[in-house]
């Protein structure tokens, strides 16, 4: 079974969001780089649980300059076997699924595996994408992935509750918290990681959409703090003032 | 891409030379919130671009009236219910260029996430998920850094796809009515096959991405045996429990329940957060609450800093006040 994993680069979840070049871009300076957390923690560990378990190879792929090198070795150590880099600047969902579905296309894979958004452009728009591009099934915010032959067993959160889909390889799915646990690399698997394939390749795709602008929200007025003893004076506020009860 | 062959069923529909699509989902017959909040910014969309305003539904649909109260004028609805994300994509397409739509609309939930960019490849449209407003000067706002920033994006296509982010456009009342007409296209063969659905909540609860009211509680709560004055207040208020990541982690309580940066984005009306200290992993999963309460025995917490009303005290003691006090208000 091939595993490809769409591995993000996404700015540490601490960071300080702040904006350049008239708000137009993300300010990444002192920013420090993980691999987007639903990429690394469900996605890539769930794909490499199936291959220790059933056998088979992961791949990942990244649409990115060289500064996502990093998080590409981290998820060599945690544990995929090769990865691609699509040397692109992504500037919109549609241009970084086409450049992934163009690879998955050429080399054939029986999953594709994304997180369910990335943290920084919160857009969940990439997974379905690369999955209509490819005409095949799709599963968003999976929570669980069994897979038996060439046929899947899914779970996934819809409203209200937890369906359970079925579907025949290939497949694409995004994945959401309970499909895996997250692993930390252990010191072999820093050290092999070194020496893993790591292919860069040259491609290009159109955008259909552009930032104009960021904005910070606005600050929040002072908190009105309210004595622990009068708590019904809160549930009066929430009513007529807040207007939210 | 393949080619569709449409076939229609009665005589074909008058088309129009521009339109907004609604993609909207149903549940039992009916459309979901989502879908309804997603039709009301379908309706709001066509004013401001003056043209029709259109709703494709799947033969799930029994009774459209809560669609036309949106003021969706005209249903189009597939003869058979559809799940796969794979062939309400090609229902999608084929319906908006029946329409002529320069635009489309859907819920940003796990219909929309499934659907949506599937279509906006189908059109070649650019898609903006997520957004908040109604464009604006040729760009539309959505969240980023899972609600620390906003951004203005632009689309740079012919056609626009967006999903709306549940509970931030409201479900609008118009108090229309709407005509339904049947569309046939060849949508394929299904790839995806549901087999099971299990209920998150017994106790009927509003699933979190669509609650008004939450009640969430961290840590400080000492374990899940405490639960109890969490969900009586939930219960008084008609909110939905939700919970810190460490909380999930541990297993005190379900996976569905975590909100924050890695978990679930809400916007209720009202969030409270007991025995939560406020983490910004946590913050940024909630910040967009029009109302936050958080009740912590650390004056020091910094949720205080995100919060419009705070309570110091122990949760033991405030939260089982604040379950009296509401429901002493009716
Ligand atoms: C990459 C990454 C992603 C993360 N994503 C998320 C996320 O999505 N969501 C999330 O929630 N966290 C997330 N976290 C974790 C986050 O950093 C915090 O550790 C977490 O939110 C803390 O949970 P807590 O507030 O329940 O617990 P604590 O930080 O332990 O806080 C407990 C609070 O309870 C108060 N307290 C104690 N007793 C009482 C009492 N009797 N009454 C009232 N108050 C009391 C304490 O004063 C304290 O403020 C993430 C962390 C990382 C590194």
């Amino acid at each position: 079974m091939k595993f490809l994993v769409c591995i993000s680069q996404a700015p540490d979840t601490t960071s300080r969001i702040a904006f350049t070049n008239g708000d137009s871009e993300f300010d990444s300076n002192g920013v420090q780089y993980i691999v987007n957390p639903y990429d690394e923690w469900y996605a890539l560990v769930r794909a490499i649980e199936l291959k220790e378990a059933n056998g088979g190879s992961v791949t990942t792929i990244t649409v990115g300059d060289a500064n996502c090198d990093p998080i590409i070795r981290k998820a060599l150590a945690i544990g995929a076997d090769d990865a691609f880099r699509i040397d692109a600047k992504p500037t919109d969902a549609l241009q970084v699924a086409r450049l992934i579905a163009d690879h998955a296309e050429k080399n054939g894979y029986d999953v594709v595996l994304c997180g369910k958004e990335t943290i920084d452009h919160n857009g969940a728009i990439v997974p379905a994408m690369i999955a209509e591009m490819l005409d095949c099934g799709f599963v968003a915010n999976a929570t669980h992935l069994e897979v038996t032959g060439t046929t899947a067993k899914l779970k996934r959160e819809a409203a209200g509750g937890e369906e359970t889909i079925e579907l025949e390889c290939p497949f694409v799915l995004s994945a959401a918290k309970g499909m895996a646990e997250q692993r930390i690399p252990n010191m072999r698997g820093i050290m092999s990681a070194r020496t893993k394939p790591l292919q860069v390749e040259q491609a290009e795709a159109p955008a259909q959409t552009r930032v104009q602008r960021f904005a910070l929200p606005p600050e929040k007025g002072a908190c009105h703090m309210i004595d622990a003893e009068n708590a019904a004076e809160l549930v009066r506020l929430l009513r007529e003032e807040a207007k939210v009860i | 891409m393949p080619q569709n062959l449409f076939v229609y069923s009665e005589k074909k529909p008058k088309s129009f030379s521009m339109s907004v699509l609604t993609l909207v989902s149903t549940k039992n017959g009916q459309p979901t919130k989502g879908g309804l909040e997603a039709a009301s910014y379908g309706v709001a969309l066509s004013k401001q671009l003056n043209s029709e305003a259109v709703a494709v539904v799947s033969g799930d649909l029994q009774d459209g009236s809560s669609l036309g109260d949106t003021g969706i004028g005209r249903i189009l609805k597939f003869p058979s219910p559809l799940t796969d994300s794979g062939q309400w994509a090609k229902l999608a397409e084929h319906a908006a260029k029946l329409v002529g739509a320069t635009a489309v609309v859907t819920s940003h939930d796990h219909f929309g996430k499934a659907i949506a960019p599937r279509v906006a490849v189908r059109l070649g449209a650019g898609m903006v998920s997520g957004v908040t407003q109604l464009p604006q000067e040729n760009a539309v706002e959505k969240n980023v850094f899972s609600g620390k920033a906003s951004a203005q994006v632009e689309v740079t296509a012919p056609i626009a796809v967006y999903s709306v982010t549940p509970n931030a456009f409201g479900v609008r009342s118009e108090g229309g009515t709407a005509q339904i007409e049947t569309i046939e296209v060849e949508v394929g063969q299904a790839k995806e096959h549901i087999t099971s659905f299990e209920p998150a909540s017994a106790d009927g609860q509003v699933p979190l991405p669509e609650a008004e009211l939450v009640v969430s509680a961290g840590r400080g709560l000492k374990g899940p045996e405490n639960w109890g004055i969490v969900e009586e207040l939930a219960r008084a208020l008609g909110a939905t429990t939700a919970c810190s990541r460490p909380v999930s982690d541990i297993g005190w309580r379900p996976h569905h329940e975590h909100v924050g940066q890695t978990g679930i984005t809400i916007r209720p009306n009202l969030y409270i957060a007991a025995g939560i200290s406020g983490a910004i992993q946590h913050l940024a999963g909630v910040n967009q609450s029009k109302t936050i309460v958080v009740i912590n025995t650390d004056p020091e917490a910094p949720f205080f800093k995100a919060a419009d009303y705070g309570i110091v005290g122990d949760a033991f003691e405030v939260l089982p006040k604040l379950t009296a006090a509401v429901k002493a208000l009716d």
